[in-house]
Formats: C-alpha cells, sequence, structure tokens
C-alpha cells in the first residue's frame, strides 16, 4: 500500500470498498511511523493500542456505521487530553501526567471510531514557532532534517507531510498551525475563534487558542474541521451554529501590499506574486490598507505572555504534574515551576507577570487590548469591501535548527503575518504555494487566506478552489 | 552587565512568578527581558480605545443543578496527586503555633 499523498477523501473511499481495512491501514501508518520517527522525533509516542483502536473501527465499517473518519489514522498534538494517556504539552512539569477526560474533540472524534496513532511533539505549552522548545528534543522537516518543521504545531505537520499520518489536530494561538503547515508543505486550517470547544486543550492564551487541523489538502482539512466543530456548553466561549455563513464563493480577494515590502525573502515574495496571478484567474485582486497590522506583532507579545502567566499558574506541582521539593511551600513552587519549565516558558511567564503588575499594566497590557481592538476594527473595515484577504503564511522558508534559538526576537518575527488573524478572531488557512531553494534543499512555503468571522466555509472553499488552479 | 531599565527587576519578577532562576539566567533574562519590552514599545504609538462592550463571545454557565455522584472523580484525582493521604491532597503546614 503506498501512503506516500494518501488523503481522508482517498482513504474513505478504501475503507468503505473494503479495499483495505481499518486494521491494514493503521498497521502501515504506524510501521512507517516507526521506521521514521528516530530521524523525525514528530511523535513524543505512538500509540500501542492501534489495532484495538482500528478493530473498533472496521466493526463500524461491517455494521455499515462508517463516518467520514471512521478508521482514518490521525496524530493529535500533546496539549490536547486523551482519556487514560500521558497528555504533557512537551513539558517536563507534566511528563507524567496522564489525562482523566477525554477532550470534546477527542470525544467527537472516538464516537467516529477516528484511529489516534499518537501524541505530536510540539513546543512547550504552545510557546514558540520553531517546535525546539519541546522538553523532549525538537522536531525535524521532513523536506530537510537540518531545519526546523514550524511550531507550534510542529509534531503534527511533520507528521502530515512524512505520511506517517493522514491528517492530524494542533492548536493555533499565534499562527501554530499555520506556519508549520507552510513549513511543511501541507495545509493548515485554524477555524474562527470558537467554532471548536476547548475543552480539553491546555489553555496557553485563551483570548487567542483555537483548535485546528493538519491534512493534505483543503478538503481534508475541512473534512476534519467539520467532525470536530459545534457548539460546547464546556467551553464558555464556543459559539452557536447559527453564527457561521453559509458557504459564499469568494469574489474579490484584498491583498496587504504594503506590508510585504519588507521583510519578506525575495523568492517567498515571487512565490506569493505569482499564486495571486493564478488567482487572478478567477478573482478580483485588490490592494488593501491594514495600517493597524504593524502593531500587531508588538500587541499579541504582551497579550500572549500575561495570559500566559495566568493560565499556568495552575501549574505548581501540588496536584498533579512533576513536584519539585523546596525549603518552604513557597518554595516548592518555584523550584517546580523553576525546573518543571522550560527557558521560552520562563521568559513568557516573567514577562506577563511585567505586563500585568501594578504600575504597567495601563502601559502595556490595557494598551495592547486596545491595539488589539483597533485592529479587529481595521479589518472588518476590510472585511465591508473584500471577501477574503491573502498574504504569505511565513515570511521566510524553514530556518535551520538553532538559527533563532538564543534569539527570541527573531523568533517571534516568523509569526507577523500570523498573530493578527488570532488577536481579531478570524479564520485563516495556509495552503501549499510552491517551493524556494535554501543550500541545495528544497523547502516549502505557504500562502494564508483570512475570511470574516464565521466565514469557514466560503474560506475552505477558496482554498480547494486556489489547489485546483495551482496544480 | 547592568540592567538598562531599572524598573525591571529580575529577581522579583521571578519571585512575584513562583519560578525559581539561577544567578546566571537572571542576568540573561536582565538582557532579553528589556530587549522584548522595547520591541513591543511599539504599541505606545499605536491608537486604539480600550474596549468597553463585551463582543461576541460572553461567559455561559451552566444551571446549578444535577451535581455528579460525590466521589465520582475522587480517585482519579487523588492518583494524580505527587503526595496524598487517606483520599486527601497532602500539603506543607504553612501555619505555625509560635
Amino acid at each position: 500500500m503506498t501512503l506516500e499523498g494518501l488523503t481522508i477523501a482517498r482513504a474513505r473511499e478504501m475503507l468503505d470498498t473494503r479495499e483495505v481495512s481499518a486494521v491494514e491501514l493503521a498497521r502501515a501508518y504506524v510501521a512507517r511511523a516507526q521506521e521514521h520517527n528516530d530521524a523525525l522525533n514528530a511523535y513524543l509516542e505512538i500509540f500501542a493500542d492501534w489495532e484495538a483502536q482500528a478493530a473498533h473501527a472496521d466493526a463500524l465499517i461491517a455494521e455499515g456505521r462508517a463516518g467520514a473518519l471512521t478508521g482514518i489514522p490521525i496524530a493529535v498534538k500533546d496539549n490536547i487530553l486523551i482519556e487514560g494517556r500521558i497528555a504533557s504539552s512537551a513539558s517536563k512539569i507534566l511528563e507524567n501526567y496522564t489525562a482523566r477526560y477525554d477532550a470534546t474533540v477527542i470525544e467527537k472524534l472516538k464516537a467516529q471510531g477516528a484511529v489516534f496513532t499518537g501524541r505530536t511533539n510540539m513546543d512547550e505549552f504552545a510557546l514558540g514557532s520553531s517546535t525546539e522548545n519541546s522538553a523532549f528534543g525538537p522536531t525535524r522537516n521532513p523536506h530537510d532534517t537540518t531545519r526546523i518543521p514550524g511550531g507550534t504545531s510542529g509534531g503534527s505537520a511533520a507528521a502530515v507531510a512524512a505520511d506517517i499520518a493522514v491528517a492530524a489536530l494542533g492548536s493555533d494561538t499565534g499562527g501554530s498551525i499555520r506556519q508549520p503547515a507552510a513549513l511543511c508543505g501541507v495545509v493548515g486550517f485554524k477555524p474562527t475563534y470558537g467554532a471548536v470547544s476547548r475543552y480539553g486543550l491546555m489553555a496557553a492564551a485563551s483570548s487567542l487558542d483555537q483548535i485546528g487541523t493538519l491534512a493534505k489538502t483543503t478538503h481534508d482539512a475541512h473534512t476534519l474541521f467539520t467532525a470536530i466543530s459545534g457548539q460546547d456548553t464546556r467551553d464558555a466561549t464556543s459559539l452557536p451554529d447559527t453564527f457561521f455563513t453559509s458557504m459564499r464563493k469568494p469574489k474579490k480577494i484584498g491583498v496587504p501590499r504594503a506590508l510585504l515590502a519588507e521583510g519578506v525573502d525575495a523568492d517567498v515574495h515571487d512565490a506569493f506574486m505569482r499564486s495571486l496571478d493564478t488567482l487572478s484567474q478567477e478573482y478580483d485582486i485588490v490592494d488593501i490598507e491594514l495600517p493597524t497590522m504593524r502593531s500587531a506583532l508588538a500587541a499579541y507579545y504582551i497579550i500572549n505572555p500575561a495570559e500566559v502567566s495566568t493560565n499556568l499558574a495552575r501549574y505548581d506541582g501540588l496536584r498533579y504534574g512533576v513536584a519539585h521539593a523546596g525549603e518552604s511551600l513557597i518554595d516548592d513552587y518555584r523550584q517546580t515551576r523553576g525546573r518543571g519549565f522550560g527557558a521560552e516558558t520562563r521568559r513568557r511567564v516573567l514577562i506577563g507577570t511585567f505586563v500585568l503588575s501594578s504600575g504597567y499594566a495601563d502601559a502595556y497590557y490595557r494598551k495592547a487590548t486596545a491595539v488589539r481592538t483597533a485592529i479587529r476594527d481595521d479589518f472588518r473595515r476590510v472585511f465591508d469591501d473584500v471577501d477574503a484577504i491573502a498574504t504569505p503564511t511565513s515570511p521566510t522558508p524553514a530556518f535551520l535548527l538553532g538559527e533563532k534559538a538564543d534569539d527570541p526576537l527573531a523568533m517571534y518575527a516568523a509569526d507577523v503575518f500570523t498573530v493578527p488573524v488570532n488577536l481579531t478572531g478570524v479564520p485563516a488557512l495556509s495552503v501549499p504555494m510552491g517551493t524556494v531553494d535554501r543550500d541545495g534543499a528544497t523547502l516549502p512555503v505557504g500562502i494564508q487566506f483570512l475570511a470574516p468571522q464565521g466565514a469557514d466555509a466560503s474560506l475552505c472553499a477558496l482554498g480547494m478552489q486556489y489547489e485546483a488552479l495551482h496544480s | 552587565m547592568s540592567n538598562p531599565d531599572p524598573a525591571i527587576d529580575v529577581a522579583k519578577l521571578a519571585a512575584l512568578a513562583r519560578i525559581a532562576v539561577t544567578p546566571e539566567e537572571r542576568e540573561t533574562l536582565a538582557r532579553e527581558i528589556p530587549a522584548i519590552l522595547a520591541f513591543v514599545e511599539d504599541i505606545h504609538e499605536a491608537g486604539g480605545s480600550v474596549r468597553t462592550d463585551i463582543g461576541e463571545h460572553y461567559n455561559v454557565f451552566r444551571e446549578d443543578s444535577d451535581p455528579h455522584e460525590s466521589g465520582a472523580y475522587t480517585q482519579a484525582l487523588v492518583d494524580a496527586m505527587p503526595e496524598s493521604e487517606r483520599g486527601y491532597l497532602r500539603v506543607r503546614k504553612i501555619l505555625s503555633q509560635d
């Protein structure tokens, strides 16, 4: 059986026509994963019970109860809870933590009989842009193993790109699905904030976090999204179905050209311009102004650490996780968190503590939330005129392991086109737009499409049309 | 290395955040944190007013009824605790009688 390029759609046909059983399919993926994972470190754990999961899927298929994802091998980011399995967020502080319940997205996929292949590597607590912040070693890019896969869902993106999972779940706080998808040459979809329940997702920055999907095609990413989306009373920010608009084919795409003039690698810029030419066969491409977008990165790197420092206060070594004893109760906390958290996590918590501290909260945190409002208003104004916005997903292709590891600001700049999406809550999709060459390696790059809040279906239709025009 | 911004006292921040940092790391952070804060200074040039409406998202509270059966999750939670005793979380004594 050839797994290279196998999609959910094709695997569904193969399963439904009995060309292959779910057990055979899972066996093939697990064998391939075991063969390639040492080189990639995409999976932190390949689940040993894949055969029992797949046998259950085969039973559902035999009974005529197959859904879109029954028997489909799916990888799960390590910050999403599956009852009875380790969920560590790639952190030493949770390396022994076993989830006590299923995340809503897992509950939904289990009901369909999807097969979970394993838990994927990530930047610790979803803080980073390269998956180098994992406590369990970096993931490597399948296109060039000396390079990073992007992050924070780097393990999920690498697993899909290397055909060691058909598709994967990730989470996206500032680009954590779209940027690794772009750098690994797969599709990454961050739905509208509130479209997918976060119950059972470890919170990083709650006003920005969203579970989404990584797959080989937009169609697949949408199929997986459809299976996991829906209002959930256990996530206070989840939105009712009535919030979402039905599919309307977009006609007009806005491009913030002024923002592309600086900081984007020349060949990435060229690939993007060629994509716009391709799109102009079917769409009106117009220039748009998004002046507030220039402040997005600054606002993001205040709001994110502020919320992270608050959310990560729960990891104290008292109730679960790894504990390190100190000389007093307060020293227990300090030792547990000092040794349990990695360098970037400690840095973010400290910055978050500063921007929320008395005397500085007005100048930093409250000002950043005000800027966030201005960015939202800017986007709303632009979406009155255009149906979608296009940008490169990342200003560069995958960089070398270690290249930016000691320079937090260079790392943060990788997120320039992705963070405004999380600040505004709109849905966004990264689709492969070609390749560029670096030091003899051919590296994928991605185009990012944004749509108004709730227009997830129309956004995916645009992604599918782009794939058709581009191929 | 001297701290370029006297307002940023890494030791104090680390104490507030309940994170032990080594003296070497304190030095690195004393350089990095002001650099990151300088990077986000842009926002002071940007416009925008603090939002007062609640927007599309608001808290959804469930009815305060139908509690789960008492003890249904106790064992699972106790199993996750680093230290427990007879079904209770074991913590350090924090009050003394002196």
